[in-house]
């Protein structure tokens, strides 16, 4: 069966994917932010995935408001970077892995889990960044991408209990499918952050300092934390942080916090990273 | 839909609920449309001109043409999407925001260097009406 070897949580700013695609990574800026990547690189190059889930969110680049789905798989064989506006990242074009990918949808939907299913689309910063913070700047991914799309932009968002929930039935379906493959599920956005609004430039560490112990050592509590929550104590892009429990549903209720780097500010965001492996 | 919700006593924040996505959709067909190098070209050759082509109303147009940024949020604009047209004008994210706080660009920037705005006295509308 195939093996779920650990989960990434990743904040996925589209400036760090700008200082990286510019050669600005040892700035003075950027460099105290990029050092803390270094180890979270050695273990992704460990950890050698075939396959990477990564549950991030579209930014009005694959999706508009005519369809907005609140949970949508990637079955492509590839998805482009998306021009967002400013043209697309230079990094390379992500492979899919559609059998793999067939076999969640089917999982999950049986699962009750109601997924749009998705043939073709570009994919934006919410998850080329988490690969370029993970992977540096491979000439091509060395990994496979299955990802799994969420709404987090139209609210309301799922709840963080609902993206607990996926989470676990994607860990029963990993472990039922036949090939062997090693798959490292990634959940990105958050930490705090606010972009709208006067409050803009909002960061809760204390907030997001009991989102990542929780997340580790408690789920549940986590899963429970309400969208007013969020919003008021997160910022109102904060919520993204709901992505974040898809990933640790994914894992068992026990966990080994394999490593933890937190930097404010990345722009206008408190930084988190964070590699679970099962207890 | 309710009049009210929870969130609304969050001062300073716009939640993109069904309200505003109602409100702004015109408008954010704009901006997405941005996406597009072609129409990017033509937006920025008449700017006017290119936005007779969406079913943005006055105040929206009026906000696009002077880049009124907190008031394109207020009608329905959601912020991603008016990054496109920030990201025209050759903006970062970080000056889209600042702008929305009517600080300096320098003051926003110094405030998340120092660690961002902080959680205190920011949670409650009634914390901001009493200063």
């Amino acid at each position: 069966m195939a093996r779920l070897v650990g989960g990434v949580a990743c904040s996925h700013v589209p400036a760090v994917g700008a200082a990286i695609d510019k050669g600005k990574t040892g700035d003075p800026y950027w460099a105290p932010y990029f050092a803390k990547l270094e180890p979270a690189r050695a273990w992704m190059a460990e950890a050698r995935p075939d396959v990477c889930l990564v549950v991030y969110n579209d930014h009005a680049n694959a999706f508009s408001l005519e369809v907005i789905p609140t949970f949508a798989l990637g079955l492509a064989d590839e998805f482009p970077p998306a021009d967002e506006g400013y043209g697309p990242r230079p990094v390379p074009v992500v492979h899919g892995h559609p059998e793999l990918a067939w076999h969640l949808a089917e999982a999950l939907i049986i699962d009750e889990f109601d997924l749009t299913l998705v043939n073709e689309m570009t994919v934006d910063h919410g998850l080329t960044v988490p690969l370029s913070v993970m992977f540096g700047e491979p000439e091509a991914w060395p990994s496979r991408v299955i990802p799994l799309c969420v709404n987090v932009v139209q609210y309301p968002p799922p709840t963080g209990h609902r993206c607990y929930r996926l989470g676990q039935a994607i860990r029963r379906a990993i472990d039922a499918y036949e090939g062997d493959e090693r798959v490292v599920v990634f959940g990105t956005g958050g930490m705090s952050h606010q972009l709208q609004g006067e409050r803009a430039g909002l960061i809760n560490v204390d907030f997001d300092t009991h989102f990542l112990d929780g997340l580790v050592a408690d789920p549940e509590a986590i899963a429970g934390i309400s969208h007013v929550e969020y919003l008021r104590e997160a910022g109102s892009e904060g919520i993204e942080l709901v992505m974040w429990l898809v990933m640790r549903g994914a894992l068992h209720p026990s966990v080994r916090e394999v490593y933890r780097a937190t930097h404010v500010p990345t722009s206008n965001t408190h930084n988190g990273l964070l590699i679970l492996e099962d207890a | 839909m309710p009049a009210s919700r929870d969130y609304d006593d969050i001062p300073g924040t716009i939640v993109f609920d069904g309200r505003r996505s109602r409100r702004g959709y015109a408008l954010n067909k704009f901006l997405m449309s941005l996406n597009q190098p072609a129409n990017r070209a033509a937006f920025k050759d008449d700017e006017s001109g290119y936005l007779d082509r969406f079913a943005v109303d006055d105040e929206q147009r009026e906000a696009v043409l002077r880049r009124e940024w907190l008031r394109l949020i207020e009608l329905g604009g959601n912020v991603y999407y008016t990054y496109k047209l920030a990201a025209c004008d050759g903006m970062t994210f970080q000056d889209l925001a600042g702008e929305q706080t009517g600080m300096s660009a320098q003051d926003f920037a110094q405030m998340m260097l120092d660690g961002g705005r902080p959680p205190v006295g920011n949670r409650h509308r009634a914390e901001w009406e009493a200063r």
